[in-house]
């Protein structure tokens, strides 16, 4: 064929092994390219990306403030980045984690409501509990159709944080309403026993320290117990767990039940830690944040928290550009392009580009 | 009184149920090429927002509503080359676009929130067909996206089921393999559905901004696109059975509006619950008697297609 | 004989995959009207050599000649319009659509809005003119395998097939269907076709085809006339020496049931019956083999064994004790040990090392809630030294081993267990002869040491070479128990069809 010297063809060859090196760049690399991706969009209303990102840079990590502020941020991510990775690790897209912070606040200010007088070390870890049986209840329920039926649980867990967003907000706007509330959404303020105690003199919580502790408990279970290899092989084939005759079924169960649980700890930590009431709109997307956070992270507890962070920092970031005329919604946007970049850029683990001419032998 | 009731309810829900509609059609056509977008959402709002915008500056509700598809169609292009050409995760991608249109709506929306809008689409009542008594007023007598949406599922029906495009389409996602060994671009066919069914979220997402609502708020889809996401599953792949669930969704949703007409007070936090709530549960019945039946979902959905995979 | 018309041409054909080269420099000839046979064992690059005529592969070097013009090919599609067919070994069928409908897929021409009544009695006329019976309006999921495969003749030549590639077309049939087959494509050859038919079947070779090219080890060795060759000869080109079938089985005194099914039945995927009353049971010591045609039960008879399939009716007792109702675990505990078709994917998990294979079914026997990595670990790499598994290390996923590697990791954990009762469904599909050689003499040795081995295999040689006693399952149902010493192949053929042959005695 003439001519087809000029041709080239741009392939993907499978990877024999994959280096190290590649899967910690691809994460990096796909914030970066997120970063330039929005910079256009920021761009396009007159102002300069980098002024900007300057702004939130500043915002997140220029100041003790700043830092305080991206830690409390990050509590609650990490809560909830912990839980969905579990679920993830077994294959199970629990997109609900927003659902489960809302039950699990729920759960937590129930306790706290009824019971105010209750001493401070029965009622604080009462409300954990509480907030962990809640947000799990609210992760086992789209489980069970799951785990029997193989009903679709994206879309169950799903559907589900809408509906644990609207009980939240019957109670606020109900039978929960603070009637010295000049009418807000709010519950009465909780009891001095029931708020989390406070780390040195900023707004970082004790949630902190509960946030660290699961994430080590995590990477002792997936690492070295049973039941974590068996949610590592049921994650990786269905199959195999059942020819292995581990049980399958449980596990969905268990795993749903403990992800939402996780979730359900960060509701009781911002309630508790921050708000200390329950009220309308605690979480401005932590759950979705942290399908992101999971994802980046590679499912690995310690990366979690460390990404985690970082996200804090975006979200402490982007409140302080909301003056320059950018909605929190811009950062939706920026998570969401990292994400598809981190995603897109996941190719290059499993495959190599190469490139020869199309046409004629070499 | 029982039949302006009955017809009320009928009429209302097409029209609630229009945009799910649209939604519903472009994800089975994305769906029957094997290819799985949970993007629909984010498409949606973008869609809703865009047209919103346009029409705005333009005056013109038909080039909001092209801004709208072209949107649409944009956001899907980037789920296509992620799924398809670099074979991602089909699961993650599409909830990166929603969330990323989640937030790109509404960041261009930021001055748009509760601006009115005068050109709008209005109810176009079909002479004739809208005199017949109880089916005239409840299917002719709405704007014309309705009567686009009618038109769309009678279209979508036939190229899936009596042409050959159909016929490769339905190839595609049930086995590439042997659809690439008949010739069929197996790659092609993938982003031409994937970005109609981007095209068709954005158009259902403009609905609401354009005709239902109509007006710009954020969030304003409030889960449509994954309710539409779960018709699919239930109307089994087939546009009319679609068109049939986004009616009886379009009802649930209206359901608040009508009980307090007839002066049954519930609260309205748990009558916004319930289409969720029904999703759920038809998701869960249906599914089970789907295993019963040995209906299945296209073969090679959500699975990327590499021709020299060994 | 009739003139030489070289119809396809490859030269110098070369294909590298990451770690393996499929095919080092291979040049092959086609004549008109000539059934030729592409021989070799497993992993001979027979297969990637017609995926790269048919266009599925872009070689890295080599040029392509069909009847004297030299072409590119860079999709199935450019392959077809220059009139080269093939019949996969898994079949290119949309499963939810008709034969009709699969044809018209790959149909060029024609109107966009098809007319499928017109179209059925196209193909309806096409099938009388080769002899076909092939019914347009059957949806191919309730197909057997052999109508399948008819199917995907006529589809094949329905598009302009003038070269017809089968990829191991016997594997699916009974010995009759097997001759059926051949004659048809014996018709068609003598209508002009080219027949390309891949093998590693020996004797099939030897009796129906004209020439033989043999690979081995992605290298052409030689073309050879089937009417002046022998097997001696096609074997040392195979397999690079001469083997000698050894089929000394030292005689063992059976012991007492390891296993006993007894009326049992079963459903299948799709609804269907899949066992219907089977009773039978194996000794200890004893290798108890299981022909029949794949699809009629034998997939479905392995799983109730290990309890991944439930039972409708019937009983199973494992060394004297009722199993019926027990979960998958109880059974691995009670020394039932499952080698299952899906090697990769079910058997291992493919992402996952060897030492997290190794220990897949053993890590509850330990106790506790914690997993002894350090223990773990040596006793994955004493199974590698002792099981001769080459792996670059232990913590390299098990996606990256060789077919052969990979069984004999899989019978490694197995027989490392302990089992009282071994399960091997087609243990050695896919193996080269040396790691067929590996887990024959692995298996005889289980059965020497008191194990009760179940053998699921396609080939008729190797259940007559191993298995004390065989029995023949045909749509779910046992269409006899026979000795090997004691019958022939044809006559299991019949059964597997089947030809019910039970004796009096019944076992």
């Amino acid at each position: 064929m003439m001519g087809c010297e000029w041709m080239w063809k741009i392939n993907f060859e499978k990877r024999s092994t994959t280096p190290r090196i590649v899967l910690f760049l691809v994460p990096l690399l796909s914030i970066i390219v997120g970063l330039v991706f929005v910079g256009f969009f920021i761009a396009g209303t007159g102002k300069s990306p980098l002024y900007i990102y300057g702004l939130m840079f500043e915002g997140a990590f220029g100041s003790a403030y700043g830092l305080s502020e991206t830690v409390v941020k990050s509590i609650p991510l990490i809560l909830t980045g912990l839980g969905v990775a579990l679920a993830f690790r077994m294959q199970l897209w629990n997109i609900g984690a927003e659902g489960q912070l809302y039950m699990g606040a729920f759960g937590a200010t129930w306790l706290a409501l009824n019971f105010p007088m209750w001493p401070a070390y029965l009622l604080l870890p009462g409300m954990l509990i509480m907030s962990f049986i809640t947000g799990g209840i609210w992760g086992l329920l789209p489980a069970i159709p799951r785990a029997y039926f193989k009903v679709n649980e994206t879309i169950t867990t799903l559907l589900l944080n809408y509906v644990g967003i609207l009980w939240v907000d019957y109670l606020v706007y109900g039978p929960w309403r603070d009637p010295k509330g000049f009418n807000f959404p709010i519950t009465a303020p909780f009891s001095e026993n029931a708020i989390l105690p406070i780390l040195g003199d900023s707004r970082i919580h004790a949630g902190l320290i509960v946030g660290i502790l699961a994430a080590v408990v995590l990477y002792i279970i997936l690492k070295y117990t049973k039941w974590g290899f068996e949610i590592r092989v049921s994650g990786e084939s269905g199959a195999a767990a059942h020819y292995a005759g581990m049980n399958y079924i449980r596990n969905i169960l268990l795993v749903m039940f403990v992800s939402g649980g996780l979730a359900g700890i960060a509701g009781m930590t911002e309630v508790s830690g921050i708000t200390q009431r329950l009220q309308h709109g605690i979480s401005p997307g932590y759950g979705y944040s942290a399908i992101i956070i999971a994802w980046l992270a590679r499912l690995n507890p310690w990366a979690v928290v460390l990404v985690s962070f970082l996200f804090g920092g975006l979200l402490v970031g982007g409140y302080s550009i909301q003056t320059s005329g950018f909605p929190a919604a811009t950062v939706a946007m920026l998570q969401g392009a990292i994400l598809f970049f981190v995603v897109g850029g996941e190719i290059f683990v499993g495959y190599r580009l190469t490139w020869r001419s199309k046409g004629g032998n070499q | 009184m029982e039949q302006s009731l009955l017809t009320a309810i009928f009429a209302t829900g097409i029209i609630a149920g229009t945009p799910i509609l649209f939604a519903a059609l472009g994800e089975i056509l994305s769906e029957q090429a094997g290819v799985l977008n949970l993007g629909v959402e984010g498409m949606m709002l973008v869609g809703a927002v865009t047209g919103f915008m346009i029409t705005m500056e333009t005056n013109n509700q038909w080039l909001g509503l092209l801004a709208a598809i072209g949107a649409g169609g944009l956001m899907a292009l980037i789920h296509a080359f992620l799924t398809i050409t670099l074979r991602a995760n089909q699961v993650v991608s599409g909830l990166a676009l929603t969330i990323f249109g989640t937030g790109l709506s509404g960041y261009l929306g930021q001055t748009l929130i509760g601006k009115p809008l005068q050109a709008t689409f209005k109810a176009v009542p079909i002479p004739g067909l809208s005199q017949i008594p109880w089916v005239g007023p409840s299917l002719f007598q709405h704007d014309l996206l309705v009567y686009l949406g009618y038109i769309g599922v009678a279209v979508c029906w036939f190229v899936l089921y009596r042409t050959k495009a159909g016929l490769k389409i339905r190839a595609v996602g049930e086995n590439p393999s042997a659809a690439d060994a008949a010739g069929v671009n197996v790659f092609a066919i993938r982003y031409v559905c994937v970005v109609l069914g981007g095209m068709l979220a954005g158009l259902g997402g403009a609905y609401l901004s354009l005709a239902y609502a109509p007006s710009w708020l954020e969030n304003m889809t409030a889960g449509r696109g994954w309710i539409a996401v779960a018709l699919v599953i239930f109307a089994t792949w087939n546009p009319t059975k679609a068109f049939l669930g986004s009616w009886l969704f379009g009802v649930v949703d209206i359901l608040g509006f009508h009980l307090q007409n007839l002066g049954i007070t519930v609260s309205s936090f748990f009558l916004k619950m319930l289409p969720y709530v029904i999703t759920i549960v038809v998701l869960i019945i249906v599914s089970r008697e789907t295993k019963k039946r040995h209906v299945a979902s296209p073969g090679a959905l959500g699975i990327p297609y590499n021709r020299e995979e060994r | 004989m009739s003139i030489h018309t070289p119809v396809v041409v490859m030269k110098n054909i070369t294909k590298t995959f990451p770690g393996t080269l499929a095919n080092d420099q291979v040049d092959l000839t086609i004549n008109r009207g000539e059934i030729h046979a592409l021989l070799g064992e497993n992993g001979a690059g027979k297969s990637t050599l017609m995926s790269v005529l048919t266009g599925l592969y872009r070689p890295d070097r080599g040029e392509i000649y069909i009847s004297g013009q030299p072409v590119e090919f860079y999709s199935p599609k450019d392959a077809v319009n220059q009139g080269i067919g093939m019949v996969h070994q898994h079949f290119k069928l949309v499963k939810t659509f008709t034969v009709a409908e699969n044809i018209l897929l790959g149909l060029q021409s024609g109107k966009e809005i098809y007319d499928l009544q017109e179209f059925k009695e196209k193909i309806q006329g096409f099938c009388q003119k080769y002899g076909f019976t092939v019914d347009p309006d059957a949806l191919v999921y309730q197909l057997s395998i052999g109508e399948q495969q008819r199917a995907e003749i006529v589809k094949a030549l329905f598009w302009g097939a003038e070269i017809l590639i089968l990829d191991e077309p016997t594997a699916v049939l009974t010995p009759q269907e097997a001759t059926e087959l051949y004659k048809t494509l014996r018709l068609m050859a003598g209508q002009g076709k080219s027949i390309i038919v891949i093998s590693h079947k020996l004797n099939e070779v030897m009796e129906n085809t004209d020439t033989i090219t043999v690979l081995r080890g992605g290298k052409a060795i030689g073309t050879v006339q089937t009417a002046n060759t022998n097997e001696k000869e096609l074997t040392r080109m195979m397999v690079g020496r001469y083997i000698l079938f050894n089929s000394s089985k030292k005689k063992i005194e059976p012991g007492t049931k390891v296993l006993a099914l007894h009326e049992v039945s079963c459903l299948g995927n799709r609804g269907q019956m899949a066992l219907k009353n089977i009773s039978l049971h194996i000794f200890n010591g004893e290798i108890l083999g299981i022909a029949g045609v794949a699809g009629n039960g034998q997939s479905e008879l392995a799983e109730v064994i290990a309890g991944l399939r439930p039972m409708e009716a019937g009983t199973k007792f494992i060394n004297g004790i009722d199993h019926t109702k027990s979960s998958v675990r109880n059974l691995i505990t009670a020394g039932v040990s499952y080698v299952p078709e899906d090697r990769l994917g079910t058997g291992l998990v493919p992402r996952l090392n060897a030492v997290d294979n190794f220990i897949l079914k053993s890590y509850q026997t330990t106790p506790g809630y914690f997993i002894n990595w350090a223990a773990a670990k040596e006793q994955t790499q004493a199974a590698v030294e002792k099981f001769q598994i080459k792996l670059a290390r232990l913590s390299n996923s098990v996606n990256m081993l060789s077919g052969g590697n990979l069984q004999k990791l899989l019978l490694a954990r197995e027989i490392s267990a302990d089992p009282r009762l071994i399960v091997a469904v087609y243990p050695m599909r896919g193996l080269d002869v040396g790691a067929m050689e590996v887990v024959r003499t692995l298996l005889m040795s289980q059965r020497e040491a008191g194990k009760g081995v179940l053998l699921i295999s396609e080939e008729l040689e190797e259940l007559f070479m191993l298995s004390d006693r065989i029995v023949v399952l045909h749509e779910g149902e046992v269409m006899g128990v026979v000795q090997p010493s004691d019958t022939t192949i044809e006559a299991v053929g019949m059964m597997m069809a089947g030809k019910r042959m039970l004796k009096d005695d019944g076992m």
